[in-house]
């Protein structure tokens, strides 16, 4: 049964991919997507489509495992990378520059990634007292983010005149990503899925309390900062590159559980596959529902998906 | 094995819980943590398997510092039942057993014929063999608790530590638990330190008995000789009587609380 259910999370990701590679506002069938293509739909597949859909899914894949692995370490289900300060400390430094140097792109992407990292650490070093307890980190992590969000509120009000751009960032989109994220985004994504797959034994004695865990050899303090490390490397890896999408990281892991159950060892390959699903599929509704305008992908997501986890929950607890 | 601990002293938030405490633990037998709440019984255990790491002194095992030996191959030769535990909603007794082996895999390690036969003895030892595909939140409270002495047994420890095993349940399934944990010491020689809180379990099943009070181990020794209504009386301020029951058991009955507390 898991069996099955494993395999139509792994088809929709294969569904995805190639739904997002089909539709736009050019329409390319699949059996031109595997035979002949003419010059014009060759260029938008291989520059514009081919891309935007890799990035989907690599910040699909991210974020689901920065969530899942961030649901054990923390032992809370509310966990998701918005409470390790990812998502502030992006907004606050991605914002900040796209404020001073205008729109440039270039500069966004590493802002955001040190300004995730930076919160995250800091909200580590406020919690750590004789080491690690999630409840001191989840609320360090309200603190900080409520701080950083009060000057991503003042950045947006001294510099109203620019508020579009830096609003559809704070959603999260898609649009016009290009093979240059997708350099930016792969080797995290390798990097931490190996990492994080390797650890799933790890995550899974974890759920059974720090006592227990310590009981059976695991250094708790030590396996929950590398974690979390992993976790921060990630999310700020997806956020810096596609925007502050909130909900991939939050619900994605729990549908995966809902589904799947708790064996880390099942529950991480398919919180991947499940987030870079969710992620194309809700990014190629995104651009071609109200086309020729596209919507930004982090609004469509959250309002299919919100119900939809709603419905989840509702069935099995 | 032989677990010493040598001059504990614990100070917990301010507050002194254990003063230069000093034991050796006798091997393969039976020994019970006796005291009022509060005394400091749990915080010893905790220090001897370092589930509490702030103490000072030395806890040894064959003479050597538990803190040099290493968590993991700590956990190979002892594991702790703790009170704090938790297990995901769809975790099934023969899951929950299965993370007993943990310590004794390397990384990329299935499992082994060795886990294998560890996983089912211990189902066996705890009666739950036809429950391991049920999940451990549709247990029972008794059966629950041997899901997780199971999960521990399946550890293969040398030395078992159990934190109050028998809290929480009904009198039939204290005994049921303590029966398994006697029967683990006798066919494996597993040395079982254990806090009680029931005098009379301490009496029938443990060949040792600790009795805290202020911070400090107050008597030590067999049973039978130092569990006496007088040493209720100072511990826990009750007073008692003393049955012989139809097996010849002394049998110790708390009646009252003494009058004159000193405070």
């Amino acid at each position: 049964m898991r069996t099955i259910k494993f395999s139509l999370i792994c088809a929709a990701a294969v569904a995805g991919f190639f739904f997002s590679l089909m539709n736009g506002s050019v329409e390319i069938p699949l059996t031109q997507i595997f035979g002949e293509l003419d010059e014009t739909k060759r260029q938008i597949l291989m520059n514009i489509r081919l891309p935007r859909t890799i990035v989907a899914m690599l910040v699909g894949v991210n974020l689901s495992l920065s969530g899942a692995i961030l649901q054990a370490v923390m032992k809370n289900p509310l966990a998701d990378p918005h409470i390790i300060g990812i998502s502030s400390g992006a907004g606050l430094f991605g914002i900040f520059v796209m404020m001073i140097f205008g729109d440039a792109g270039i500069l966004v992407t590493p802002a955001a990634f040190i300004g995730a990292m930076l919160a995250a650490t800091l909200i580590y070093i406020l919690a750590w007292k004789d080491g690690i307890r999630p409840i001191r980190v989840i609320l360090a992590g309200v603190a900080v983010s409520a701080f950083l969000g009060a000057g991503i509120s003042a950045l947006l009000i001294f510099y109203s005149d620019k508020v579009h751009g830096a609003l559809l960032w704070m959603v999260g989109g898609l649009s016009a990503r290009s093979w240059q994220h997708v350099e930016i985004l792969l080797p995290y994504s390798i990097a931490g899925t190996l990492l994080t797959f390797l650890s799933a034994r790890h995550l899974n004695v974890l759920q059974l309390g720090d006592e227990v865990a310590t009981g059976l050899g695991v250094r708790v303090n030590l396996v929950r900062t590398i974690l979390t490390a992993i976790a921060a490397l990630l999310a700020a890896s997806a956020v810096c590159v596609v925007g502050l999408l909130g909900f991939v990281g939050l619900i994605v892991p729990h549908t995966a559980r809902l589904i799947l159950g708790s064996d880390y060892k099942i529950l991480l390959p398919g919180a991947a596959f499940l987030g870079a699903a969710v992620v194309t599929i809700s990014d190629t509704f995104a651009r071609t529902i109200f086309a020729p305008t596209e919507l930004p992908v982090g609004i469509l997501m959250a309002m299919l998906g919100a119900p939809f986890f709603l419905y989840l929950l509702r069935r099995e607890l | 094995m032989n677990l010493t601990a040598e001059n504990i002293s614990v100070t917990l938030g301010g507050k002194e819980i254990l003063r230069d405490v000093s034991y050796k633990f006798i091997s393969g037998k039976r020994t019970a943590l006796i005291g009022a709440n509060g005394a400091g019984k749990s915080t010893l255990l905790k220090v001897l398997c370092l589930l509490n790491e702030k103490f000072s002194g030395v806890v040894t095992l064959d003479g050597k510092n538990i803190r040099e030996v290493g968590r993991k191959n700590l956990a190979r030769v002892m594991a702790i039942l703790p009170q704090e535990r938790d297990a995901p909603q769809d975790t099934t007794v023969k899951q929950l057993v299965s993370f007993g082996r943990f310590p004794h895999k390397k990384f990329f390690d299935g499992n082994s014929a060795e886990d294998d036969a560890a996983i089912k003895n211990a189902l066996e030892l705890t009666r739950l063999t036809e429950f391991e595909n049920r999940q451990v939140i549709s247990l029972s409270g008794g059966e629950r608790q041997r899901a997780w002495l199971a999960t521990t047994l399946a550890q293969r420890p040398k030395i078992l530590l159990l934190d109050e095993p028998t809290t929480y349940l009904d009198i039939a399934h204290q005994l049921e638990v303590m029966d398994i944990i006697a029967d683990v010491n006798k066919k494996f020689s597993t040395t079982i330190i254990m806090v009680l809180h029931d005098i009379n379990h301490a009496r029938l099943y443990s060949d040792d008995v600790l009795i805290i009070k202020d911070k400090k181990i107050v008597a030590a020794g067999e049973p039978k000789k130092i569990l006496s209504a007088q040493i209720l009386s100072e511990i826990f301020n009750v007073e008692a009587d003393i049955f012989t029951n139809a097996a010849g058991d002394k049998i110790i009955f708390p009646i009252k609380r003494r009058a004159n507390i000193e405070l």
